[in-house]
């Protein structure tokens, strides 16, 4: 790697330097400093429409947002796996139809996961509720 | 060194800057949208709300809920703020100034750095819901980062068709692929990639829309639902790091849409690419400055004509819709400008 490499990375580090020292001083010195600190029971409790809380805030939420993401670490690991590809498909001309034949089945790999999610109905917030229902039925 | 600290600076102001613009602009811009009048107390046509908010936030005093996870909530809004600042880091806002290219940092790889470094802000959402001790907080962040995490993979596909046109990962690389012109149809065009990936902008776009938690997309925060989705325990300058984190977010992204799509800095007749002059280094700033601004006022043209998606019409656009569609342009992409057809005109 030649040293351009690292000094614009050291770039984005004095750049970062510079953003964090903003968020430092302003939420834990200044405002630290000029806001009151009068805490109180009554105030500091959960908002829940001004009702007392029922039961934990950590609530169990629908396991298809697990799906959800499951399926986008797949499809965003193709996506960085395009992105080399991409870049260079221009300069491929030599290889022919191969290099555009080769991510074709790479995509197409990739494409029967997201048919099979499709299929699924994981994809399908509303439709996946009938399908539970379907299934509670006797 | 010295001339990078120069430019973080000046980035860094810049975007702190627009922030209170763009703020005092949505609100102008949707009263007129609405007829109404928009805040016209504070300063002469109220051009100093901006300013008093942030004062108020500044003196406000912090609540932490009880029973909050602390020290993910102390740490959540500086997680959201940082990461779509640092990734302005590798935007070009100009062409160069002597042998200075006017960038904070010109990564070969830019295009992966912004994609990268940005979509982290999703962690400060997800940890700020999470960590606030509160139902609609926790069903906020999660609904949050699900929007985030699905868009994101039809934005990353749109971006692989420009690459294979532009043929290059760096910013300013791909600007200065698009100084040129080309003609479509017996049309002379600038050779803007929006002209030649039409598909792809659109669905970057929305992509965009849905990333930031803008309207028609702002579930996340939806407060008729959810009061105010992730960030509704927090107050002071914790909540102000969210707000601006959101802005930034914007501003980062128009800059995106602005380098890859629209030509980046360069507007035929004004500025030069070959000159390195301090003139048309400031000619090439204002052009970037000036495009950013027009794509972030359509953000605010939308948000205030389009009504809300429901949930489920929200995932399945970005699965069925733009995920398949931005799939079968790179295949387009790929058919039409393939290696046998040659290069790009």
């Amino acid at each position: 790697m030649s040293p351009t490499f690292y000094s614009e990375y050291a770039n984005v580090l004095i750049f970062f330097l510079v953003g964090a020292a903003f968020v430092v001083l302003n939420v834990a010195v200044v405002s630290r400093l000029l806001r009151p600190h009068t805490a109180e029971a009554n105030k500091d409790s959960t908002y829940e429409c001004g009702e007392p809380t029922v039961g934990s805030a950590w609530v169990r939420f629908d396991i298809r947002f697990y799906t959800v993401a499951l399926v986008f670490i797949v499809f965003d690991v193709e996506v960085a796996f395009l992105y080399p590809w991409a870049v260079v498909f221009q300069r491929l001309s030599g290889a022919g139809p191969f290099a555009l034949l080769e991510m074709l089945i790479f995509v197409a790999i990739l494409a029967v996961g997201l048919v099979y999610v499709w299929a699924k109905g994981d994809l399908d917030w509303v439709k996946s509720m009938d399908a539970q229902a379907d299934r509670a039925r006797p | 060194m010295g001339a990078t600290l120069a430019k973080s600076l000046f980035v860094l102001l810049a975007l702190l800057h627009l922030v209170p613009v763009l703020v005092y602009l949505e609100r102008k811009l949707s009263a007129w949208i609405q007829d109404r009048r928009g805040p016209n107390r504070v300063g002469p046509w109220g051009v100093l709300q901006p300013v008093a908010d942030a004062v108020k936030l500044l003196f406000k005093e912090e609540v932490i809920p009880a029973g909050a996870d602390r020290g993910l909530y102390r740490w959540a809004p500086a997680l959201a703020f940082v990461p779509p600042m640092l990734a302005f880091a590798a935007i070009p806002f100009g062409n160069r100034i002597g042998t200075e290219s006017l960038v904070v940092s010109d990564i070969p790889v830019g295009v992966l750095f912004v994609l990268t470094i940005g979509s982290l802000s999703v962690y400060g959402i997800a940890f700020g819901g999470w960590a606030s001790n509160n139902k609609w907080a926790l069903l906020g962040g999660v609904r949050s980062s699900a929007q985030m995490v699905s868009y994101e993979v039809a934005l990353g596909l749109a971006l692989v068709s420009v690459l294979m046109v532009s043929g290059n990962v760096g910013m300013q690389e791909i600007v200065r692929r698009q100084t040129g012109s080309f003609s479509l149809a017996g049309v002379p065009l600038p050779a803007w990639n929006v002209f030649q990936q039409p598909v792809a902008f659109v669905v970057f776009m929305a992509a965009a829309f849905a990333e930031n938690n803008r309207l028609p997309f702002d579930l996340p925060e939806c407060e008729t639902e959810l009061v105010a989705g992730y960030h509704t325990e927090y107050s002071s300058m914790r909540f102000a790091l969210f707000f601006m984190g959101e802005y930034v977010a914007m501003i980062t992204m128009s800059g995106l849409a602005v380098t890859l799509f629209l030509g980046g800095w360069h507007l035929d007749p004004f500025t030069d690419p070959d000159s390195g002059t301090w003139a048309q280094g400031a000619i090439s700033v204002l052009v970037f400055g000036a495009k950013t601004l027009a794509v972030l006022l359509v953000y605010i043209w939308v948000r205030w004509t389009l009504p809300r998606f429901r949930y489920d019409q929200l995932m399945g656009l970005g699965w069925k819709g733009l995920v398949p569609l931005a799939l079968a342009n790179v295949a387009a992409t790929a058919l039409i400008w393939g290696p046998e057809a040659g290069t790009m005109p």
